[in-house]
């Protein structure tokens, strides 16, 4: 296994590195010209001139993807385009903690919602209610994100009035209800399935027929040898996944006025502001790919069973 | 392929469990029900997309409109219809493209040939596969547009072909193309892990000695015991491509407008000034994206339940 994960490890840098030349690529071959979005409609083509060689867009493509690497490599993602003279690197990192922490909140509701429900129905096994409540909650993982926010914000917002229907106000403010709902609702189907796998796994082990038979009742049965063994596997899982879970507020930030770093990096998109690109495009990869060996590395250590090789 | 002891094929024999499925059957009528009508719009639409009744502007259901109309007298149900037909197009174009032709054939070769062709081959993926879910989509779409848009217009000028842009080619194109970089991986994959397993059988060992070529061995030979797990993976995976095909529209780098699409139709019934007015015109684009994808999700997992029965 250790082979394995050096192997990967060593992997991740050149990957990283293609990931960042594709990026690049792209970047520059796509359309316009982000001096022309800087000075807007009208400008001398002498001023866009100079505009053009203080921020280097001059120069050969190939030497420009080489100096942002060597930066990159040092840490410095350079300046954002749009925003000038502020550093990407303290942009993004403003973004990225208002997406984790709307994250964080979706998570919570998942938890809340999906491990109790996954004990419930394992406890239920083979009655109508298990299967029942599996579907149900595919249902509920279905709905298009751009569908479910509108409903919750018609519901809560306009007919109801409990909850601001836009904004931003950190963690402890209401207005993270409607972001932690929809984006936490669609995790539930996944987590209550994986919690009734884990239990049922614990319920058919040796300690909880012991248990049963010296007569303790069956609560304290399901709290203190079933809950806690089947919740192991799932914490360690769930950790891991933490990390890639920036990629989903794209639609949520952008529909709910949410200073995130999905709606930031759509915004850079369309702005054409390649450094913040860029550097989004990396971290999320790295995040992205170390996150899938961790969660790879989680299941084979839980699971002997699972082989890496 | 009807080789299997009792008569009954493999296939025939997951078919009859999957008749006894009731939800998947549902599922699957109701996204027939869903693609027949896309497929028929220009016939059973009630209107044009881009007709404007100034009678009836933003009111809500009623016998003549039957999902109501928007801001402009646009009647909704007739543009979910033209909507679901981009969809369809664009989803099955990448469902045949990537995922079937390109998946496929790199999955054979590369488990097939195995050594370095594999190697290229399953670290391009890996370099794909490395990117989050849809930001590459994202940025596929949002570079490629113009080019493409470009040259199609400069196709159009220098050639006799006319309105393509404006039939809406140059989207699909654009759509399918970011669509495609990602939805080929998994189906290469899945291909070369069933080739890689079943290359050194005894049958296609004897396929060899007579001096099959490798292409038919590929394709006679291989590609037949792959069916099973390939069309799982695209049952399974027609959900999330929807679901993309969705946001890319919504966040405006999909269909343009006038032409209507589920994405932009959300985008415009899901403002908060738009639910204050004109609620009801989030009600048929809604159910339509909300069982699109709910159908392929409860039917992809049936199929892999009734072609990998052991897996349960």
């Amino acid at each position: 296994m250790w082979v394995y994960i050096t192997r990967r490890l060593l992997w991740l840098p050149v990957l990283l590195l293609m990931v960042s030349a594709v990026t690049f690529v792209l970047g520059t071959y796509g359309p316009g010209d982000p001096v022309r979005v800087m000075l807007g409609t009208k400008y001398e083509e002498e001023t866009a001139d100079r505009l053009r060689s203080s921020l280097g867009l001059d120069r050969p493509i190939v030497v420009q993807y080489l100096d942002y690497v060597s930066g990159a490599i040092r840490g410095d993602f350079g300046e954002s385009l749009r925003y000038r003279g502020r550093s990407v690197g303290s942009l993004l990192a403003s973004k990225m903690w208002v997406s984790f922490q709307v994250n964080m909140a979706a998570m919570l509701v998942s938890l809340t919602i999906g491990l109790p429900l996954g004990f419930w129905i394992a406890r239920h096994q083979g009655t109508w209610i298990d299967p029942a409540v599996i579907a149900f909650t595919l249902v509920l993982m279905s709905i298009p994100i751009m569908v479910s926010i509108p409903i919750v914000l018609w519901g809560l917002c306009l007919k109801l009035s409990w909850v601001p229907c836009s904004g931003w106000g950190g963690f402890f403010d209401l207005r993270i209800v409607v972001p932690a709902i929809t984006m936490g609702i669609p995790g539930v189907a996944g987590l209550a399935r994986l919690m009734r796998a884990s239990t049922l796994d614990v319920f058919g082990q040796d300690f909880v027929r012991t248990a049963r038979a010296k007569g303790l009742r069956e609560s304290t049965i399901d709290i203190r040898h079933v809950l806690r063994n089947a919740i192991i596997p799932i914490i360690t899982i769930l950790s891991f996944s933490l990390a890639g879970m920036l990629t989903t507020g794209f639609i949520t930030e952008r529909l709910l006025g949410i200073p995130g770093v999905g709606d930031f990096a759509i915004q850079a998109i369309f702005n054409r502001d390649y450094p913040v690109i860029m550097a989004f495009t990396m971290i999320l990869s790295a995040a992205f790919v170390i996150a899938n060996l961790l969660a790879d590395i989680a299941y084979s250590l839980i699971d002997p069973r699972i082989r890496l090789s | 392929m009807d080789t299997s002891i009792g008569g009954k094929g493999h296939f025939s024999r997951a078919f009859s469990r999957l008749l006894r499925k009731k939800l998947a059957i549902a599922c699957v009528t109701t996204i027939s029900v869903i693609y027949f009508l896309g497929i028929f719009a220009p016939l059973l639409a009630p209107y044009g997309y881009n007709e404007q009744d100034y009678q009836s502007i933003r009111e809500g259901p009623t016998f003549q409109h039957i999902a109501g109309t928007d801001l402009k007298g646009r009647d909704v149900f007739s543009r979910v219809l033209w909507g679901i037909q981009n969809t369809v197009i664009i989803t099955m174009v990448t469902i045949l493209t990537g995922g079937l032709l390109i998946g496929v054939s790199l999955g054979l070769i590369s488990g097939y040939y195995g050594g370095r062709v594999d190697s290229i081959i399953m670290r391009i993926g890996e370099l794909f596969a490395s990117f989050p879910d849809i930001l590459l989509v994202i940025l596929l779409a949002a570079t490629l547009r113009p080019r493409i848009v470009d040259s199609v217009r400069w196709l159009e000028d220098n050639t006799w072909l006319d309105g393509i842009v404006k039939s809406g080619v140059a989207d699909y194109l654009v759509i399918s193309l970011a669509l495609v970089s990602f939805s080929w991986v998994g189906m290469a994959r899945l291909v070369r892990g069933q080739v890689l397993s079943l290359k050194t059988s005894q049958y296609v060992e004897s396929a060899q000695a007579t001096g099959a070529t490798p292409f038919r061995i590929l394709f006679v030979h291989l590609l037949p015991n792959a069916i099973g797990p390939i069309v799982v993976t695209v049952s399974m995976g027609m959900g999330t491509l929807i679901g993309t095909e969705i946001i890319l529209s919504w966040l405006g780098l999909g269909i343009q407008p006038p032409r209507p699409s589920l994405g932009t139709m959300l985008l415009e019934a899901g403002s908060i000034s738009a639910l204050r007015v004109v609620p009801w015109m989030l009600i048929a684009p809604g159910i339509v994206a909300w069982s699109l994808v709910l159908c392929w999700n409860l039917f992809g997992d049936a199929m892999s339940d009734v072609l990998n029965p052991n897996t349960r």
